[in-house]
């Protein structure tokens, strides 16, 4: 097959420039909930700090999107690429503020002592850090059954969410004092959910992109 | 809307002495829809939209086997008559090509060779193909004019409106706007999807993104075989044929 130079080139350069940010993002993920166990405020600081890094990272996408859809015409594959990678690139975004708002809430929580041992929310991120790993690579090598039982998984972070929250409820019934950091509790849970849910967007988009048709069963 | 088959193209095969140009195509082809033909040069495309009209006719050493139905009747019918089937399906080539007369002239020659005389209204004709054209307000006040005169945009405005004057049901169009600026192209597509409601339009491009633009099916030629055919949004979204993707994203090598 022959090569389009000026839009090959720019397309593996999107692609690399899309998970550059991805591992930035991941970053901002782990540093968050390793700020909250550690209670480490400095931590939770520097992940807002990265959050600028992100944005531009988002800004620079989606103009080389535009610029390639203008000056190359793409069409077939390679328009569904491009804009699954503008996509993308809201997606990033998104989940590197749910980290920032994750780390709002330990810079909230301070070094207040936690209600009870992190279990739940550690095995949560687990989940959510590698989904959203394993996404990017199903992105990367258009694997779309990989993208499906990544998609699927999403079930599982739900439950988890719904299980903290319930376990925290407990707290704030028997003790009005632990509302607060509860509450916090309870927002970092549902911000890791939301990231999950990100991570099932870049999925239905993976597939997508790789075969021309939306599913968004999941 | 299910739109009619206005033209069906069943096993049809052409050759040009023993070269086979075009293998086994069938297609339907839809009325008051504008269907692009693409491919690289020598696919056939231009061979099989002569076929519409038997321009064909006009080359030696050519065979045509197959059935060509225009509103069920077979064009290659021996009792057909070719003049009248040319009356039916108008031709705009990639040159404009206007006869060395006025302006007026070229529009009113068809007419005339079907008999119609300056009493039989042929005033109101010229006028209505040339605004059908949109080229009306240029030309009203020096219709007298060679044709020749006007800029090439407008010579095959010009060119279209003398396919008009007959009244045909189809349009043929082989690469009408390569020959000409991104200005007079813009006019020449906006003024097929004015017609598309009269005519059922077939266009030869060597341009993706006219395809892209301006019609509503695609179908991919390549050495004498029709490849894909297919809604246009299907053909540049997500084409089921990998050739077709080679070709329309530019890597077809």
């Amino acid at each position: 097959m022959m090569q389009r130079k000026g839009l090959d080139e720019n397309i593996e350069k999107l692609k690399n420039e899309m998970l550059l940010m991805g591992s930035q993002v991941e970053e901002s993920i782990e540093q968050s909930i390793e700020a909250l166990k550690n209670q480490d405020i400095e931590l939770a600081e520097d992940v807002l700090e990265r959050d600028d890094k992100i944005d531009e990272y988002e800004l620079e996408l989606e103009e080389m999107c535009t610029r390639l859809i203008a000056t190359q015409q793409p069409v077939a594959k390679d328009l569904r690429t491009i804009i699954v990678i503008s996509k993308l690139a809201t997606d990033l975004e998104r989940i590197g503020d749910h980290a920032c708002n994750i780390a709002r809430m330990v810079i909230n929580i301070g070094d207040e002592p936690l209600l009870k041992p992190l279990i739940d929310i550690p095995r949560m991120t687990d989940i959510v850090t590698r989904r959203l790993k394993e996404s990017l690579k199903a992105f990367v090598d258009f694997d779309v059954e990989l993208a499906h039982e990544i998609a699927k998984e999403d079930e599982e972070v739900d439950v988890l969410d719904e299980q903290i929250l319930r376990e925290l409820l407990t707290f704030m019934i028997e003790d009005p004092k632990t509302i607060r950091q509860a509450m916090s509790l309870i927002f970092i849970s549902r911000f890791l959910e939301r990231i999950g849910d990100h991570a099932t967007n870049i999925c239905e988009r993976v597939i997508y992109m790789t075969t021309g048709d939306w599913d968004v069963s999941y | 809307m299910a739109s009619n088959t206005k033209i069906e193209i069943k096993n049809l095969d052409f050759y040009y002495d023993d070269f086979q140009a075009l293998k086994d195509i069938n297609m339907k082809i839809k009325e008051n829809k504008i269907t692009a033909l693409i491919g690289p040069s020598g696919c056939g495309k231009s061979t099989f939209l002569r076929v519409i009209n038997r321009m064909n006719d006009l080359i030696e050493n050519t065979t045509v086997d197959g059935e060509v139905l225009l509103d069920g009747e077979n064009l290659y019918d021996p009792n057909v008559d070719v003049v009248q089937l040319r009356k039916k399906v108008g031709m705009v080539f990639q040159q404009p090509n206007p006869f060395p007369k006025s302006i007026y002239d070229n529009v009113a020659y068809g007419p005339r060779v079907h008999g119609l005389q300056k009493s039989n209204n042929l005033d109101e004709l010229v006028e209505n193909s040339l605004k059908s054209a949109a080229l009306w307000d240029e030309v009203k006040d020096r219709l007298k004019e060679p044709a020749f005169d006007l800029s090439g945009g407008q010579q095959q405005r010009l060119c279209i409106a003398r396919a008009l004057a007959v009244k045909p049901d189809v349009l043929l169009m082989d690469e009408p706007a390569s020959a000409l600026d991104p200005v007079a192209t813009a006019k020449i597509e906006e003024l097929m999807a004015e017609l598309v409601d009269d005519y059922t339009i077939v266009i030869v491009t060597h341009s993706m993104q006219q395809a892209a633009r301006v019609s509503d099916e695609t179908g991919f030629f390549l050495l004498g075989e029709l490849i894909e055919y297919a809604n246009t949004g299907k053909i540049f979204e997500n084409p089921d044929d990998e050739r077709t993707e080679d070709y329309i994203t530019g890597r077809f090598g």
